[in-house]
């Protein structure tokens, strides 16, 4: 039963076959994709920014330089995400479709922005690992070379991911929780924090590199992550969608009770837009991304040393399941406006 | 422009779901293929339908009215599936106004279903591409068939009329007089989206019934009147109606 008083179904009275909330159902291949080229982006950006630093003399140059392994890595991050997400698609083979519509679709947008970001890592790993550094141009008193030109532009294209993925939920204004700035800056912070922890790790596995820049700034991005998640954590908490019943159907009783929703066996319409997790669970999900994804590694990273291995090591892992079950609970936590139109078999 | 749309009537739909089996039979049997049907007979039958009859019970007992509500794809003026599709196997055509999947294009990412707010996209399970009510498009431009039925065949099945097709930016079609007649609406006018397909609202219904239109005065079988002549003295309603 739905009152008008009460903009929306309270969520323990919705039933559907899935006996869970009516909210997005959790694509596990899309969180695989997201969480992946996330900490890939940071790596890249996390390596490239130092080189950056050491080049403006605001960075020690540390031991041997391990750029090209951490672009290679960050290179097949983003393979390993591509590859996530062709599991989403119901016919991959068509995948190379979807760069047509740039004008209008992120989700376009992105699947140009990935293959370039790909791209010029790869060719940024090349012309690192083969020393095909020619110094191409000054910039001031300080030489760039190609490495560095090419870096750049893997640079922009990593931003642009950044973008792209995230508008791809924040455009959808129907998905209110999803509908907001702060999912882009989420998915920004989240992956520069994973990208910027991996560098640590990395920067104690190989005995080289600004470990002392990397701790730090991994530690600086996972609290302004956690930060920016708990704002929109807060902000979703309240937030009801304008969609009731009664705008639903055009019937504008305060009492209308859902008899048959045209289906006994469920639909497309319950199985995608609703998940089978109980309020427990859910619950749990959100203590568990909260706390191994962002307090944990924070603990973790702020009392690292350079030569502390496990616990750089352990940081990573944990904050990596920790940005999994992050992007489950982001599934879970927005509202898809059909649900009102499913919420009793009969 | 022309925006062709259905207009459900609320007031005459009785939930018969002969628009869903007629949209289903029609639309299994086309070009593009069967539509998934599991367990058709089973306890929890299952498979991709475009149209659909919900039942709602509005009010409280013993004051209460049941609402059959078939709900399908709107075809909205303002689409919100078509530009989220990476792939432009989305698109609203330009001449007819119609929003349709082209099955040989879309990669089933499912984005577009996440983007319609009114849950009128559904995956089909088998041929893993998105499928959604197509205004039976093969059956509206098709000169084999009679001039009739080339309309919706949700429309010719429907028993009580409960559903009326037409060109809604045309003020002299049945669809347009029917919207100004009985104030259609919209579903969920919260986001802007237009939808081309209207709805008719439930209408009180009085008729003013007379003596005369149950019993003529001056009927010569009358029972009671059996043996004798009615009064001719009086004039009735016939003597100034009947010609």
């Amino acid at each position: 039963m739905v009152s008008a008083r009460r903009r929306h179904a309270p969520r323990s009275t919705i039933r559907h076959p899935g006996n869970g909330a009516a909210t997005m159902k959790p694509a596990f291949s899309v969180i695989f994709l997201t969480t992946l080229i996330g900490a890939g982006q940071g790596l890249f950006l996390a390596y490239y920014s130092a080189e950056w630093l050491v080049m403006l003399n605001m960075l020690q140059p540390a031991g041997s330089d391990y750029t090209t392994l951490a672009a290679s890595i960050s290179f097949l991050l983003l393979v390993a995400g591509l590859l996530a997400s062709f599991f989403h698609l119901g016919h991959p083979e068509r995948a190379w479709r979807a760069a047509a519509m740039w004008r209008t679709s992120w989700l376009s947008r992105e699947v140009i922005a990935l293959p370039a970001a790909m791209a010029t890592v790869f060719a940024y790993a090349v012309i690192r690992y083969f020393g095909l550094d020619l110094q191409v141009l000054t910039l001031g008193r300080i030489p760039v070379s190609l490495s560095t030109l090419v870096g750049f532009m893997a640079m922009l294209a990593i931003i642009a991911l950044f973008v792209c993925t995230a508008m791809i939920y924040a455009s959808l204004k129907f998905l209110r929780q999803w509908h907001s700035p702060l999912t882009v800056l989420n998915f920004f912070l989240m992956g520069m924090a994973s990208g910027f922890t991996l560098a640590t790790v990395l920067a104690v596995a190989t005995s080289a590199g600004p470990f002392g820049y990397f701790s730090a700034m991994a530690v600086f991005l996972t609290l302004a992550a956690l930060m920016s998640r708990l704002f929109s954590l807060s902000r979703n908490l309240n937030l009801r969608s304008p969609s009731t019943l009664q705008s639903a159907i055009g019937v504008h009783h305060p009492t209308i009770r859902q008899m048959a929703q045209g289906a006994m066996g469920g639909s497309f319409n319950t199985r995608a837009f609703m998940h089978t997790y109980g309020a427990g669970v859910v619950r749990l999900g959100r203590r568990f991304f909260l706390i191994s994804g962002f307090v944990l590694p924070l603990l973790l990273l702020f009392f690292s040393e350079a030569d502390s291995l496990l616990v750089c090591a352990a940081a990573l892992l944990l904050q990596f399941l920790g940005l999994l079950a992050e992007r489950w609970y982001f599934f879970i936590e927005a509202e898809h406006p059909q649900n009102v139109y499913y919420q009793m078999i009969s | 422009m022309t925006q062709l749309a259905l207009v459900i009537d609320l007031n005459t739909c009785v939930g018969c779901h002969a628009c869903v089996t007629s949209c289903k039979e029609w639309n299994t049997s086309g070009d593009a293929g069967p539509m998934v049907d599991r367990n058709p007979y089973g306890a929890e039958p299952t498979g991709t339908f475009f149209n659909r009859v919900q039942t709602f019970e509005v009010g409280e007992f013993p004051d209460t009215q049941t609402i059959h509500f078939p709900k399908s794809c709107l075809h909205c003026e303002d689409p919100p599936c078509v530009p989220v599709c990476p792939t432009g196997a989305s698109y609203k055509r330009p001449e007819d106004g119609i929003v349709l999947v082209d099955y040989d294009k879309c990669i089933g990412c499912e984005y577009c279903s996440w983007a319609c707010p009114y849950g009128a996209r559904e995956i089909d399970e088998q041929q893993k591409v998105m499928k959604k009510c197509t205004l039976c498009v093969d059956r509206l431009y098709d000169e084999s068939l009679p001039e009739a039925e080339r309309k919706p065949v949700c429309v010719l099945s429907c028993p009580t009329s409960a559903r009326i097709y037409g060109d809604i930016h045309d003020p002299e079609s049945d669809a347009s007089r029917a919207i100004n007649a009985a104030g259609g609406y919209q579903l969920m006018p919260e986001w802007g989206t237009q939808p081309a397909n209207h709805y008719l609202p439930r209408r009180k219904v009085s008729i003013a019934v007379h003596e005369e239109d149950l019993q003529r005065v001056d009927n010569p079988l009358r029972k009671e009147d059996r043996g004798q002549r009615a009064p001719t003295t009086r004039t009735t309603l016939d003597d100034s109606t009947s010609w």
